[in-house]
């Protein structure tokens, strides 16, 4: 991550237009769906079914994506979100299973997500370890900790074992009133753009868990907490030049330790939501990468709280759209990626970068040669669409990304001579 | 005094791992008291089943295979480049490798070196995709890696189908690829008191655990290795092409991963099925953590965390979850990273005090 592009901050007033190009491009990506689900008659490709399943899928995603950020805005690399989710769900576990109730469920992931970002702290801020080294130490601990201490507590327990915990009381799920029947029956007639928007609004406002609404709700208070009040102020200032915030007496230390700490909690949340929402028990290896994939998010977001919760609902909806659509959505999706290859092989032409043009021109046509010669994807490489798109995405945009000046970097105090 | 026993690496090393070891070992007691458990007791049942020579012989094949894995890990590590991608490297190359020997007759010692070629090849080339994502997208190695990981297994769990590479293991709902005929087979090594063989790979092994000392510390490359790794700006500073060591260094990992699955592979198992070992690839990041990267303290690294894995197999007949030693293991990596940087700082500040002693300053 430290190799990436360095650029000038973007002045702050293009904020405002960032926020339209994001709905436009949103608009864009939209239309194209719509028009792809015509062409092949996938109809999973804008289902409502799909759309909730993209929301669903996107929290624990963004929750990492969103953790990520507030530990890497304050300086510090945290590869160990995944262990910090882990922490989570088994948490979420053990605070639901042995009280009875959700929330503290709730309570138990995202505190269990918090220690783990503590430990995190501890080893990089006052130990100054390596952070990519404490982020896989951790990651490796997590399941270790998490399997003895089932193996402890779950394994007597009704429908309990070491390697899951027994049924979770759930979370009373709401939906926003008057939405459903009418969308659903709007959904049904399959009427262009009409019965898309349908699909989309209902699967987003029907059926929602408080998880998720609190998910929600922390992307933009993320951003308020860091770009509009003195704490986040001096919390980004710890990630760009720690010497400097240290000679204007912001105690860096303590900054970094409070974001970490958000951090483990976050990625706790996330886990909350695969343990108690996504599914209704703690299982061994439920967080399944998604740590990582919401790194991704973060890079993708390029360290922007809106931008993330883009790139998270870009990777929850190929998780989405293979578990729901299966290989023949999928399918579809590569008429998709060969076209918008193509697209992109001629603005590089136009822009006079030949070579760049020319490979995106020739992977377009082998895409969609392999779109036109095949009916479906392989079900075994389609489980994993989100990572491959996660490579995918990586590949074709982290080029205009700037990551604070100082992620990464060992800081000691009083060491900036 | 301390400043003598401090002032060589190596001894700081030592005085690391050995604070580290007991600090987890205390962790581990602290668990397994807090659990109800009794911990001499317990350690005393891992070291009684330990050192049966069954499980020794055990010990050995195992920490032959965590070797491979940390010693790919390091190569990367010792350059700051972190490939999280042993994992799918070693399982995809293994597959590949098996499906191949199995598929193909030829003469012994043509076949092994064929299949052990074949390995390191796929591990080099799916390493490769990284690496070239790196030079030429700049996407992070660790994110790409860990992608390549997931998408690994779904070209396994694709190719591992009837229909393609592989057939149904005789008497069981397992499916493997072929097993690679006795040509191909590496024979194992006897131990005296034990009916089980030390795999030969071990030999292969220690090999590449000196050609990887030789590389490190008497060629030119390695010497552009280690430099990148401690600072990259005076490293391409001095001429070293940056992007091209990424390519050559993660190449190299990934090709040592390939050759992470060989031992199980050609003196175990004889084929890729659904229970071929996985995981190894992360396990050999801790080693490798453990080991801070250097062949001979890897070496120790894995015989240690062999022996916990082989050891706490007992633990199950005593009603202990055998998974304390991963507690353990876990907490002998954490420390370990925690007290080599305290040791690293302390022996820095008795240098700069025994220096400017020597000079006749008074330390600030």
């Amino acid at each position: 991550m430290i190799e990436q592009e360095v650029r000038a901050p973007a002045p702050d007033t293009a904020r405002s237009s960032g926020l339209t190009r994001g709905l436009l491009i949103g608009l864009g990506v939209f239309v194209a769906l719509i028009l792809l689900r015509l062409i092949t008659g996938e109809s999973d490709i804008t289902s409502s079914g799909t759309m909730g399943a993209t929301l669903a899928l996107a929290v624990p995603i963004g929750m990492a994506a969103l953790g990520g950020l507030w530990s890497e805005r304050s300086g510090v690399v945290n590869i160990g979100l995944e262990g910090m989710m882990t922490f989570g769900t088994w948490g979420a576990a053990f605070g639901a299973y042995f009280s009875g109730s959700p929330w503290l469920g709730l309570l138990g992931g995202v505190v269990a997500g918090a220690l783990g970002g503590l430990l995190h702290a501890i080893a990089t801020v006052t130990f100054g370890v390596d952070h990519i080294v404490s982020g896989v130490a951790i990651t490796i601990l997590a399941p270790g900790v998490t399997r003895y201490l089932s193996d402890l507590l779950f394994t007597d327990e009704q429908g309990g074992g070491a390697t899951q915990s027994p049924p979770l009381p759930n979370f009373p799920t709401w939906s926003v009133p008057g939405v459903g029947k009418p969308l659903g029956s709007l959904e049904k007639h399959h009427w262009i753009l009409v019965s898309d928007l349908a699909g989309l609004v209902r699967g987003v406002l029907t059926g929602l868990s408080p998880v998720t609404l609190i998910a929600i709700l922390l992307v933009p208070a993320s951003f308020y907490l860091l770009w509009r009040t003195a704490f986040g102020l001096r919390l980004r200032s710890c990630g760009e030049n720690p010497f400097a915030a240290e000679s204007l007496g912001v105690k860096v230390y303590r900054m970094k330790y409070a974001a970490v700490v958000i951090s483990g909690a976050l990625a706790g949340l996330g886990g909350v939501f695969l343990a108690m929402v996504a599914s209704s028990n703690y299982q061994e290896g439920q967080v399944n990468g998604r740590g990582y994939i919401g790194l991704a998010a973060m890079i993708f977001g390029n360290w922007r709280p809106g931008m993330v919760a883009g790139g998270a609902g870009l990777f929850g909806y190929a998780d989405a759209l293979q578990l729901r659509g299966g290989a023949g959505a999928v399918h579809a999706m590569l008429l998709l990626i060969g076209i918008g290859l193509l697209a992109l092989a001629i603005w590089r032409g136009y822009k006079g970068r030949v070579v760049a043009a020319a490979i995106s021109a020739v992977v377009g046509v082998g895409v969609l040669v392999w779109f036109f010669l095949t009916d479906a994807l392989p079900r075994e490489i389609v489980t994993y669409s989100p990572h491959i798109t996660t490579l995918l995405v990586l590949a074709f945009a982290a080029q205009r990304l700037r990551m604070p000046a100082a992620d990464g970097l060992r800081y000691r105090r009083g060491g900036g001579h | 005094m301390i400043y003598r026993v401090l002032a060589k690496s190596y001894t700081r090393t030592i005085v690391a791992a050995l604070v580290a070891l007991v600090f987890s070992l205390i962790i581990t007691s602290i668990v397994l008291s807090v659990s109800g458990f009794n911990p001499p007791s317990t350690f005393q049942a891992m070291f009684e089943f330990g050192k049966d020579p069954d499980s020794i012989v055990n010990t050995v094949n195992r920490a032959a295979t965590y070797y491979l894995s940390a010693l790919a890990v390091a190569i990367g590590f010792r350059m700051n480049l972190f490939n999280i991608g042993v994992d799918g490297q070693y399982r995809l190359a293994a597959m590949l490798a098996a499906a191949a020997g199995g598929a193909w007759a030829l003469p012994a010692v043509l076949h092994q070196v064929v299949i052990i070629l074949v390995a390191v090849v796929v591990g080099g080339l799916w390493a490769a995709i990284a690496a070239f994502l790196k030079v030429t997208r700049g996407v992070s190695e660790v994110i790409s890696t860990i992608m390549l990981n997931f998408i690994a297994s779904g070209l396994i769990a694709f190719l591992l189908n009837p229909q393609r590479l592989a057939v149904k293991v005789a008497g069981s709902n397992n499916i493997g690829t072929e097993p690679i005929s006795s040509s191909g087979r590496m024979p194992g090594i006897s131990y005296p008191g034990s009916e089980l063989k030390i795999y030969s790979f071990v030999l292969v092994a220690m090999l590449a655990g000196i050609a990887f000392w030789y590389m490190i510390n008497r060629t030119r490359f390695g010497f552009d290795l280690r430099a990148t790794g401690l600072s990259q700006s005076a490293a391409v500073a001095s001429g070293v092409d940056a992007k091209r060591m990424v390519v050559v260094a993660m190449v190299m990992s990934g090709a040592v991963a390939g050759m992470v699955g060989m031992p199980q592979l050609l003196g175990g198992s004889y084929s890729y099925s659904l229970d071929f070992p996985t995981g190894i690839g992360f396990t050999g990041i801790g080693i490798a953590l453990l080991g801070r990267n250097s062949p001979v303290g890897i070496a120790f690294a894995s015989l240690l965390w062999a022996f916990l894995d082989q050891s706490s197999q007992i633990l199950d007949f005593n009603d202990i979850p055998k998974e304390i030693v991963a507690i353990t293991q876990a907490a002998v990596l954490l420390s370990v990273v925690i007290v080599y940087e305290v040791v690293t700082r302390v022996g820095q500040r008795i240098d700069q005090r025994h220096v400017a002693a020597q000079l006749g300053e008074v330390p600030a």
